[in-house]
Parts: C-alpha cells; sequence; structure tokens
C-alpha cells in the first residue's frame, strides 16, 4: 500500500488497482466528516490526482473511518459562523456561498465522471452533502446500519452539492420527491428496494465488498470501461445549474439564518430528528 | 391500540434498546422517556430507529416520532406499521 496524500479531513492510498479514499475528519464539533472548507481543498486535491493519472488506478473507492457513518454532510457550523462574519462585515452572504458551491459541484462532477470506476462503502449516516457525495459514486455498497437522508428543508434549503438531480438520473423523481419533501430517512434495507444501493452487507463489511466490486471492475479493459460509463452516466448539467441558483436565492433568506443559528446553538439531543 | 399485540411489542423494544446501549432490560419501562434513560443524541437515536426498522420489518419515518419520546410510544407506531 502506497499513500500520496494524508490530510486533515481524508486520506487516500493505493491498494491493488484501487484508490482508496478514507474520510476521517474527527475535531471537536464536527461528529461525522462533516464537509467545509479544509474537505474540500482535500477532496480537489484529489480530483487533481485522478486529473493526473490516478497513479495508474483503475477504480476509485469511498469510504469512512468514523464509526458513526460515512458523511453527516455539510459543515453547518461553519457556513453559520461564515454567514454571521460577512453580516457582520456589511458584506452579502450569498457570493461566498456561490463561489464554495461552484467549487464543489467542480469536484463532484469530476468525481461523477472520471473514466474510473467509482465505489463507495457506506455505513452508519448518509446524509445531506455525504448522501450528495456517495451519489457521485458509480457503485454504492452499504452495511444495514446506512441510513440516508436529504435534511436540507429543515434548515430553508435544498440540498447544494448535486445531489438532487442525481438521485433522479439514477433512482427517479418520485423517490427524490420523497425524500426531500418530508425530510425523513431512509435505511439501507429500503434504499437497496428502491435500487440506490447495489450491495447490502452485514456491519463493517461494506469496504470489504466495495474492494471485490472494485477488483471486479478493473478487470477490464480501461477505454471501453471508460466509454461505458460516459454512455450510462451522463453529467444533469443543466439540472445542476438549476440546483445551485435555487440554493443561492433560497440562501438569501432569513429563514435560512434563523434555522441555521438553532441548530448550532441547540443542547437538545434531537437536532437531526425533524 | 391494540391491547393484545402492544406490550409484547414493547416488551421486545425495551429487550432491543436495553441491548444495544447496554443498559439492564430491568432498568426500562414502557413510559420511559427514550432519550433520557438512554442517555443517547440524535444519531445514536437514528442507529436504533434503523435496529427497530431491521428487527421488526417495517418503516417508521423520522417525521412520526416527532413529539413521541416514550418506549410504549414507540412500540405503538410500530404497531400500526405491522398492521
Amino acid at each position: 500500500m502506497t499513500a500520496p496524500f494524508v490530510g486533515e479531513t481524508l486520506s487516500y492510498a493505493h491498494v491493488g488497482t484501487t484508490l482508496e479514499v478514507t474520510l476521517h475528519r474527527s475535531v471537536p464539533g464536527a461528529s461525522c466528516n462533516e464537509i467545509g472548507e479544509q474537505t474540500l481543498r482535500e477532496l480537489e486535491a484529489l480530483v487533481a490526482y485522478l486529473a493526473a493519472g490516478a497513479g495508474g488506478a483503475r477504480a476509485l473507492l469511498f469510504a469512512s473511518s468514523v464509526p458513526r457513518g460515512f458523511c453527516a454532510g455539510a459543515d453547518l457550523r461553519a457556513l453559520y459562523e461564515g454567514m454571521v462574519a460577512r453580516r457582520g462585515a456589511g458584506a452579502p452572504p450569498v457570493g461566498e456561498v456561490r463561489a464554495f458551491l461552484d467549487r464543489i459541484h467542480a469536484v463532484f462532477d469530476a468525481l461523477d465522471t472520471t473514466p474510473l470506476t467509482t465505489v463507495a462503502a457506506l455505513h452508519g449516516v448518509v446524509f445531506g452533502g455525504g448522501f450528495e457525495l456517495a451519489l457521485t459514486c458509480d457503485v454504492l455498497v452499504a452495511d444495514k446500519t446506512a441510513r440516508f437522508c436529504f435534511p436540507e428543508l429543515r434548515l430553508g434549503l435544498v440540498p447544494g452539492f448535486g445531489g438532487i438531480p442525481r438521485l433522479a438520473r439514477d433512482v427517479g423523481n418520485a423517490v427524490v420527491r420523497d425524500l426531500l419533501f418530508t425530510g425523513r430517512s431512509l435505511n439501507a434495507q429500503r434504499a437497496q428496494q428502491i435500487g440506490l444501493v447495489s450491495q447490502l452487507v452485514a456491519p463493517g463489511e461494506a469496504v470489504h465488498v466495495a474492494r471485490k466490486v472494485a477488483e471486479q471492475a478493473a478487470r477490464f479493459d480501461a477505454a471501453t470501461s471508460a466509454a461505458a460509463k460516459a454512455f450510462a452516466k451522463p453529467l444533469p448539467s443543466e439540472w445542476l445549474n438549476r440546483e445551485k441558483d435555487t440554493f443561492c436565492a433560497l440562501f438569501a433568506s432569513p429563514v435560512v439564518e434563523a434555522a441555521l443559528h438553532k441548530f448550532v446553538t441547540s443542547t437538545d439531543a434531537r437536532p437531526y430528528l425533524p | 391500540m391494540n391491547a393484545s399485540s402492544s406490550p409484547d411489542l414493547e416488551t421486545r423494544l425495551l429487550t432491543l434498546a436495553a441491548a444495544r446501549f447496554g443498559k439492564p432490560v430491568a432498568s426500562l419501562a414502557p413510559g420511559d422517556d427514550v432519550f433520557e434513560k438512554l442517555g443517547i443524541d440524535s444519531i445514536q437515536a437514528m442507529e436504533m430507529l434503523t435496529e427497530i426498522e431491521t428487527t421488526f420489518g417495517v418503516e417508521v419515518p423520522d417525521y412520526e416520532l416527532q413529539g413521541v419520546t416514550t418506549f410504549a410510544g414507540i412500540a405503538e407506531l410500530v404497531r400500526r406499521r405491522l398492521g
């Protein structure tokens, strides 16, 4: 195993023909790989590595070493603190958020369309932006503890990292509407029944099974696999752009700041419940 | 409430919660507040919800849990889904 990158929030290493990315953000106030500026920078470094040939890797695997789950989504605490700081400086908050969204969409689009076969190994919390990161992958392997959710409407927002167009592309818009409009979460068994999860495995076994998927995909001719992916998995570009516009329009509402304030100051043990 | 099935469901639910969070089952009662009694946070509650759904073969939407604080209340939600 060689480790071309060890970061604060994620690391990646070659394991055979697979480049394995491990999310491991564990800092005070961040319980499960919340995605903020540092995670984005490290994902950008990963995408640059992929563009440079990924060290000859044939497949890309995403997993988390945080026991609680794959990823709980965007770093809402940082989002709120940035919003307050910009307001204090007299600057409109939307511009900086738009720039962040443009960067994260560029990263997620690159992951979505990389010619490598991409596999997500999922457990526990797969919420919001974490769900959206998983949706960039070609094949989702989940253990029975995984749970999927788009909680954004509780904050007065829509998902902003491309999750809605990707879930509609991969599974269907009825599922999007169910999850988006109710904010309810799906267990892994149900996620497999609707076609979101390809393989459902015992707790703790997702990485092992995902490695097998990646190894199998690497047995085929690389150019053929890349052509098949480009054909079978088109990027919903126009819808992704409209998502950013919708998110930014909603972000200007005072509803969002009030909801974020409530979230970051809450001492209730149940902030994730609607 | 279905008087014949809910007590059994409550017992199974208490057993499940006790095992998951390392509590003596005798220390839990149907009327207990789930969060207070187990000392769990929201993500641990999600973990328990997944185990409940898997064990009983039902889906319990998160929003139906709003305002439901006791084991008995959760058991009643599960009972409705079992039909």
